[in-house]
């Protein structure tokens, strides 16, 4: 039997904005609207949506760097949403963060070296180990060790991006959380990135939270996969049975948009109508039904749950209602 | 895909010969950028000259900044004083020479005082946000809505005249200012991703305005720096001249001013030269500033 | 009969600063039919978007100067005409669509008036002529309640809705040529599917020869009949699509194909390319893929290859099809 490493119930994130001072009007933002899910120890769980569908805040509520609204984070069992400050700054060190903008997650001012030798000092670990230590970090990203005396601007970004991933293994985390962590990158880096991330998860026995707008790239890196829409989960089932049989018409529209490199497949493609809606005002009902074309009565009042449909496929939609 | 055997060797050499060592750390871009903006090196040899003036003009003063003449009052430019001698037969040119001390480190030290105490307000004020905030803003609000010289007419009014309270009225002045600068330097700062990550790796939030966020608003506080020393300088000068900082006999320049506007239909270089090298030097600061500016400055980049 | 709408030979366009002088577009050579789409697809700093620039001759305000070659358009070198012909041409007989559609419109004018300003600028309308064709434009890329959005401000528009506004405005003079650089990189996967199905029934529906620049090999193939592949200033490759993806000569192009992710192909390890795109500092001598290329041989490291046909219509920059052409 499989452990679970990181245990997420009914997560919500809303931002409160004024709108215009006279009137005194606010308006909630539901970013992350109630999202469940768990990771088993040494697995990747990917979440795809497209922009604004709120995941990346998820990863950022996770990383304790948002406070959740409402809702719980367990990591090993310990609920780390209610945990005094001191106490989740010595967790840090199990769960690490790989950031989307290998350009602005890099200290401009500072040496590699300085940067990767950040995590140790924040850690109280003994002066004389951490040279030997940064010396292995950049050997395990494939970088060299004349690269610690540069500055972050003289790489490219593939190579910024390893010298982030060095600096979130730093601490031998058993959690990374990756946000976009290959998006700003070129094609041919892309795949050295993702190879790497594969590798070190082999050896380091690692387990990701691996976010991303990109279905094909979630789909290679991960397991199991979590498909998000306006702040909610709509599908979670494992890649196989996601890529073969899509069950919520949202899945099922992202997975026909894709374009395919091959000239000669010529598929059916569902193409959505209208744009997606502002999270500042969400359909009500579900979050889907203003585009959805297999919209019923009961979607635009009722909101559906997730529910598992099959053997670790899980749906929110009412199609599936029986 | 294969490996041929030329590529295994060449592996070897590979990394080094295709990616040359740069090493270019930001001080050595600053400088290639600097090195283009002419007028700002003038002005930057300008103030080293000045600099060295301030150490060395007593000694290399022709006559003594103090000692009265009064065979030689009010005379013009000569070949034995270069700037003319005052009311009293002092030599003008050689006060102006011993005064470059004076303007300089009114001009630093009430600087730096107000620099350093509104760089922590507003790192404070930046990162922690909230009502802490608030009051430093509000304070620092309080302080702008008096025009400059009134405020620090009034600082000298309760504290009493002299230079020293002219340096603590003008770094008074100068709090609010650095104040903002750095807030809003460190408001960008706080919610960049680099800090971001540093939080994430769990530091504490001294490391991280230690360390990350300082470093990056240290640029503009140099700027600012070089930019209200010029001010500063003007206004030291300004308050000598109303009476309120130098007494005479001190060879301060806006003392020297106030004291040759009896004759300034009469002499009028008595007025002239020290007006002249508080125009140098102000403008010099400010050209210096400018051109750290451009230099410093990520906005204007190429 | 087929003939070519434009022809690009030898361009050059260097960006020149106070250190070196960067050769961005370096000998490029290409052409494009009448009703063609052609492609050039590439990574960052591959010189892509220069050439796309080159040809509107919009360098003026970048340090990037055209110093050598023709680009020949409807029988007229653009490199030869002045500034206020070039203008003539520009947003009438070739337009051009961008990455980021905020940054082209200009965000304190009404939408309306922006698509109008080229129409009556171009086509000689009157002013209610040419809302009448602005409205026509909208409806056409699929602009929902068009009549309003005639008077509303870029900023009240969502990603995909500029794009579109942009495309209205692109295709309202009918140009001959639509240079799209990047057109759907900024939008959502859902969104792009909507612009990509738009941009193909233009295309179907006149006879408007595009251009598309892109890193992204899925939107050449659903998109492009022929394609260019550059690197580091050069094209690499040339070809047809369906050629180019069934038979990829160049290494490169080869490891492009490899090293992306495709759904429903559950591979361990991607094919990747090793090492980085060379910076204009450390251009190697010989070919420019060579310190990445996993066929390298002593030639390509000493000796730079030309681009060369291998087969009809498909030219390749390699020494290994040299090679493999004299065995």
């Amino acid at each position: 039997m499989t452990d679970i490493l990181l245990e997420v119930k009914n997560l919500k994130k809303h931002f409160v904005q004024n709108k215009g001072f006279l009137k005194g009007k606010k308006s909630v933002v539901k970013a992350v609207d109630g999202v469940d899910f768990f990771i088993y120890k040494g697995e990747t769980l990917g979440i795809v949506g497209e922009s604004g569908c709120g995941k990346s805040t998820t990863g950022k509520m996770i990383m304790q760097l948002l406070e959740p609204t409402e809702g719980e984070v367990f990591f090993e069992g310990a609920n780390i949403v209610e945990m005094p400050p001191n106490d989740i700054r010595h967790l840090r060190k199990e769960f690490q963060m790989i950031f989307q903008d290998p350009y602005a997650s890099l200290n401009p001012g500072m040496k590699v070296r300085e940067i990767l030798r950040e995590p140790f000092i924040i850690h109280g670990y003994n002066k004389k180990d951490i040279d030997t230590k940064v010396t292995e970090l950049l050997k395990v990203v494939g970088l060299n060790i004349y690269h610690a005396d540069r500055y972050p601007h003289e790489f490219s970004g593939g190579q910024r991006q390893r010298i982030g991933i060095a600096r979130a293994l730093a601490l031998n985390p058993k959690l990374i959380v990756a946000d976009e962590p290959v998006s700003a990158l070129d094609v041919s880096i892309q795949s050295q990135i993702l190879n790497l991330m594969k590798d070190l998860q082999k050896s380091f026995n690692l387990t990701y939270l691996f976010i991303a707008h990109d279905l094909s790239v979630v789909e290679h890196i991960s397991d199991r996969i979590a498909v998000m829409y306006l702040g909610n989960i709509v599908e979670l089932a494992d890649k196989q049975s996601l890529y073969k049989e899509p069950l919520h018409p949202y899945t099922q529209a992202l997975l026909s948009a894709i374009p395919v490199p091959n000239p000669k497949v010529k598929k059916e493609r569902i193409i959505l109508k209208g744009d997606i809606p502002s999270p500042a005002d969400p359909p009500k009902g579900c979050v889907f039904h203003t585009r959805c074309p297999l919209v019923m009565e009961s979607c635009k009042t009722i909101k559906p749950q997730l529910k598992e449909v099959e053997s670790n496929h899980f749906v929110a939609c009412h199609l599936y209602n029986k | 895909m294969q490996k041929t055997k030329e590529l295994e060797i060449m592996e070897e050499v590979l990394p080094q010969s295709y990616e040359k060592t740069v090493g270019k750390s930001p001080a050595k871009e600053f400088w290639k950028k600097f090195k283009k903006q002419k007028l700002a090196l003038i002005a930057g040899v300008f103030i080293i000259f000045l600099i060295v003036i301030s150490i060395i003009g007593p000694f290399i003063a022709p006559f003594d900044f103090a000692k009265a003449d009064y065979k030689q009052t009010l005379q013009g430019p000569s070949w034995d004083h270069w700037a003319g001698t005052d009311a009293f037969g002092r030599d003008i040119f050689s006060r102006i020479i011993v005064g470059t001390k004076i303007s300089l480190l009114v001009g630093f030290i009430s600087v730096f005082a107000g620099a350093v105490i509104g760089t922590i307000l507003g790192l404070i004020s930046g990162f922690y946000g909230k009502w802490i905030d608030s009051i430093i803003m509000r304070f620092c609000d309080v302080l702008f809505a008096f025009p400059g010289i009134l405020l620090e007419i009034g600082i000298i009014a309760i504290l009493g005249p002299g230079l020293e309270n002219v340096v603590v009225a003008v770094a008074i002045f100068t709090i609010p200012m650095f104040a903002r600068i750095v807030r809003s330097n460190t408001l960008m700062l706080k919610s960049s991703l680099y800090v971001e990550a540093t939080k994430s790796l769990g530091a504490k939030n001294f490391r991280i305005i230690w360390r990350h966020i300082f470093p990056g608003a240290i640029s503009s506080i140099i700027v600012y720096f070089t930019m209200r020393l010029g001010t500063s300088i003007l206004t030291a000068a300004s308050l000598s001249f109303l009476g309120l900082g130098a007494q005479p006999p001190s060879p301060e320049w806006g003392a020297m001013l106030s004291a040759g506007r009896d004759y300034l239909g009469s002499a009028p270089h008595i007025t002239i030269f020290p007006g002249m090298a508080i125009m140098l030097t102000v403008l010099a600061f400010n050209l210096f500033g400018d051109g750290l500016r451009d230099a410093l400055d990520p906005k204007i980049k190429d | 009969m087929v003939s070519k709408l434009l022809e690009v030979t030898d361009l050059e366009t260097h960006f020149i600063s106070d250190d070196a002088t960067v050769k961005a577009v370096d000998n490029v050579s290409f052409y494009i039919n009448n009703a063609e789409t052609l492609g050039i697809v590439g990574e960052s700093g591959c010189g892509k978007s220069v050439t796309s620039l080159s040809i509107m001759r919009l360098l003026k305000n970048t340090p990037g100067k055209i110093v050598g070659g023709e680009i020949t358009f409807l029988d007229q070198n653009l490199l030869n005409l002045s500034e206020k012909e070039m203008r003539a041409v520009r947003g009438n007989q070739i337009a051009m669509i961008f990455q980021e559609p905020m940054t082209s419109l200009n965000p304190v004018y009404k939408i309306g008036r922006q698509i109008e300003e080229g129409i009556r600028l171009h086509l000689k309308l009157d002013k209610a002529a040419a809302k009448a064709r602005a409205l026509e434009m909208l409806e056409l890329v699929g602009i929902p309640r068009a009549k309003d959005i005639l008077n509303e401000y870029p900023y009240q528009l969502s990603g995909g809705m500029r794009q579109r506004v942009m495309i209205a405005m692109a295709m309202s003079c009918v140009p001959k040529l639509l240079i799209a650089d990047e057109p759907t990189t900024a939008l959502d996967v859902t969104i792009q599917a909507q612009i990509l199905d738009l941009m193909r029934d233009l295309r179907k529906n006149s006879d408007t020869s595009i251009l598309m620049i892109t890193h992204d090999l899925g939107v050449v193939a659903e998109m492009c009949d022929r394609v260019i592949v550059m690197y580091a200033g050069q094209i690499v490759e040339e070809a047809s699509v369906l050629e180019l993806f069934e038979n990829p000569q160049h290494p490169y192009t080869k490891g492009l194909i490899n090293s992306i992710p495709k759904l429903g192909n559950y591979t361990e390890r991607l094919d990747s390319i090793p090492g980085n795109v060379p910076t204009p500092e450390n251009m190697p001598t010989g070919c420019r893929f060579a310190p990445r290329c996993s066929f390298v041989m002593k030639q390509c490291l000493s000796e730079a290859p030309m681009l060369k046909g291998v087969q009809e219509n498909h030219s390749c920059r390699c020494w290994l099809s040299e090679v493999e052409k004299n065995d």
